[in-house]
């Protein structure tokens, strides 16, 4: 079956009329975190009591997407009222319904005109807590798989990659490379066969943004994949995402389903001679496979082990064909950069980094959960206007961005614009997202050498520097940690942080040290009073010394 | 490992009985939709695990000479992702995560008072075989830190009295 313009907006217009029919819409989290706190056990005493009401006609309760303030779940949305409930449990569910079209329900609120609501901006997550994530006819009233449309009979493939460059978006994986630059670079390859890989290894701890896209959304990057698939000349996509997330794995495959089902994935896509298909691989727990050339490996069923570079997966990628791979956050913003034009995107945002970025905060804050906010925004406001500050009165310390593989930010730079090239500057890196924000009680040797305990036992082992490097360096930290340390260790620390940096195969092992090395360039003190006065200034270390 | 099967070829391990049958078959069916392609590997692994619970070694040597990969390469592939493990799982499973928000949040306290108290580490399992400790690497529950998952349910705001309490009540099969 292939489908036309008409028939999408016909979808779209039964699908609105439907919701429309509706007095009242009540929006139940049901991502992974609203989900863990109980969220599906109160959707269905939702529905029960509606339905033992009689109001079946007249309220839609609906399973939506992440709703953003993962720390006060479960989460409902009134859509037709925009008030928001927190912390709601079975037993509120017959006040909830009382309450509609009257006064909301006092000790429930959650203040929607705060911050955290205010200040951002949604491109990526714009569907996110909106709609259902596993009826496609929701997707597509949301404008969904338009941009498709509009690409494949309106727009030649350089047109399509014309916008994407003059968006002016970089890579949302981490590293920031220019999108367009490396769609040119796969469109130019010649082969007759191409693939278009999603990489949804989002395995930095501490980061669910890719998780939360792909359970709330799931269509967007698979229309994001389908636009580069016709931009760069492929025909196959896979989707590379993490057997630990069971729900987003799910939530793919069906949408996979609906989309073939429906005809905008298959052959002849809307009439036209373009075809795509897309296949879904599971991770098995292997942090390093987030790097290209190591996923490549895993989707070809060995050991993922990365490999020098060059050659690039653009020339040279899965099973030796030209190969595009972006993360999911990247797809997601295609999309939206097709309908509205790369001019609008790059208008949101800094200089050389354009748009926004999904942050997802955890730690010692406030309002953990997920935002989407422009690029440039001061850490300040990520911290204390839109995270809510530190709880418990405490002092802030630092706030630690790109997992293993970034850096330890301290107060002095909390009004730096968060963008890629001011966390560069600071010895951080953008990274996928994931921001953990510490307090005066953690101790930043601990964290230091927590991330290489990490990279240690995520090392694939195939270079010295790295498979050496990490176990050395984290003996050291846990001599320091442990009281047992000399002088001489720092010196060997930052030696060894030094040749790691610069003599590692591949990202994992060049970015390990960055942990160590921004918390010694600012945390000094905190290694130095191990060292010297067998006392941890955070009083997170057992300070009594055992020596044997 | 109980079945030491010298050179199972092509054949099913020897252990089938009806149960194990229907495993298998989801086994089978996995390669099957790959077409027996090497590059099925990393999928039928998960299957074989979803299924029989750990890589058993038979099963491990059948998928080699289905798939027509080395054992060598298989054996690396099992050992090198952390999803797999080639020992059976107790009755109950108790994953902790130990993510930065949940290592922050605290969750290296529980993990030590698991170890002094109940005797196990990661990856192993009390010699009753009722418990199991996995340690995952983020569960994505950030917002809920330190979170758990008993049994596969997602349980977040841990603290070393829940969990303890909880291991506790599956050693003594305690119902509650």
């Amino acid at each position: 079956m292939t489908l036309n313009s008409e028939d999408l907006h016909q979808i779209a217009k039964i699908e609105k009329d439907k919701q429309d029919g509706f007095q009242h819409r009540i929006h139940v989290c049901v991502a992974a975190g609203c989900l863990s706190c109980g969220s599906g056990v109160l959707m269905d005493a939702l529905g029960k009591e509606v339905n033992r009401r009689g109001l079946d006609n007249w309220c839609q309760i609906k399973g939506v997407g992440c709703l953003g303030l993962c720390a006060e779940g479960p989460l409902i949305s009134l859509a037709t009222s925009g008030t928001y409930y927190q912390g709601v449990k079975v037993s509120d569910v017959s006040d909830i319904l009382d309450a509609l079209g009257g006064n909301p329900v006092g000790r429930l609120l959650c203040p929607a005109d705060t911050a955290f609501f205010k200040r951002q901006v949604r491109i990526v997550t714009e569907n996110c807590g909106r709609i259902d994530p596993e009826r496609i006819e929701e997707y597509i009233a949301e404008s969904g798989y338009e941009s498709l449309y509009l690409a494949l009979t309106q727009m030649t493939p350089p047109e399509v990659i014309e916008q994407v460059t003059r968006s002016g978006l970089r890579g949302r994986g981490g590293a920031g490379y220019p999108t367009g630059l490396k769609w040119t670079t796969v469109s130019k390859a010649i082969s007759s066969t191409k693939f278009i890989i999603c990489n949804a290894d989002e395995g930095d701890p501490g980061a669910f943004m890719d998780r939360s896209v792909l359970e709330s959304d799931p269509h967007r990057v698979i229309e994001g994949m389908a636009i580069a698939g016709y931009a760069t000349g492929a025909s196959q996509g896979y989707i590379y995402v993490r057997a630990e997330y069971p729900l987003a794995v799910k939530r793919v495959r069906l949408a996979l389903a609906q989309a073939e089902r429906l005809g905008v994935l298959g052959n002849n896509i809307f009439n036209t001679h373009f075809n795509f298909t897309i296949k879904v691989r599971l991770g098995a727990g292997a942090f390093v496979c987030g790097e290209e050339t190591a996923l490549i490996a895993s989707i070809e069923g060995r050991m993922g082990r990365p490999r020098p570079r060059p050659p690039f997966p653009a020339e040279f990628g899965l099973w030796e064909h030209p190969t595009l791979i972006n993360n999911v956050e990247t797809f997601a913003n295609v999309p939206p950069i097709i309908r509205k034009g790369g001019k609008w995107f790059a208008g949101i945002g800094t200089e050389k980094s354009k748009g926004t970025k999904v942050f997802a905060l955890a730690g010692k804050i406030v309002n953990t959960g997920l935002i989407e906010i422009p690029m440039g925004t001061p850490l300040r406001d990520i911290v204390f206007a839109i995270g809510g500050g530190i709880p418990g009165g405490k002092g802030f310390k630092a706030v630690q961005t790109g997992g293993p593989s970034g850096g330890c930010i301290p107060e002095q730079f909390l009004d730096m614009p968060v963008d890629y090239d001011s966390l560069l500057q600071v010895g951080s890196i953008m990274g996928s997202g994931g921001m953990i924000v510490m307090d005066e009680t953690s101790c930043m040797v601990d964290v230091a050498k927590f991330f290489m305990e990490f990279c240690m036992s995520e090392s694939c082992g195939k270079c010295a520097p790295c498979r050496v490097g990490t176990r050395q360096i984290y003996d050291i930290l846990c001599r320091i940690t442990g009281n047992q340390s000399t002088p001489e260790d720092l010196a060997m620390l930052e030696d060894l942080c030094d040749l790691m940096k610069n003599t590692s195969l591949c990202g994992l092992g060049q970015s390990a040290p960055n942990p160590v090395l921004t918390t010694l360039k600012y945390f000094r003190d905190e290694y130095l009073s191990h060292i010297h006065d067998r006392t941890c200034l955070a009083g997170a270390c057992k300070t009594v010394v055992e020596v044997s | 490992m109980k079945e030491q099967v010298p050179n199972p070829g092509n054949t099913p391990p020897a252990s089938s009985k009806p149960a194990e049958d229907h495993r298998l078959r989801m086994v089978n069916r996995t390669m099957q939709l790959y077409r027996n392609q090497s590059h099925a590997l990393i999928e039928t692994l998960h299957t074989v695990q979803e299924s029989f619970g750990f890589l058993e070694e038979g099963v491990l040597k059948y998928v080699a000479a289905t798939l027509r990969v080395p054992l060598s390469r298989v054996y690396a592939v099992a050992t090198f992702y952390h999803s797999f493990t080639l020992k059976p799982p107790g009755e109950h499973t108790c994953v902790i995560c130990r993510g930065t928000a949940c290592y922050i949040g605290g969750s290296g306290e529980i993990l030590d008072d698991i170890r002094e108290k109940v005797g196990i580490v990661s990856g192993e399992t009390t010699p009753d075989g009722q418990v199991s400790l996995l340690v995952a690497r983020c569960l994505g529950s950030c917002g809920l830190a330190p979170a758990g998952v008993f049994d596969g349910e997602v349980t977040g705001k841990l603290s070393p009295e829940v969990v303890l309490e909880k291991i506790g009540r599956w050693q003594t099969h305690d119902p509650q």
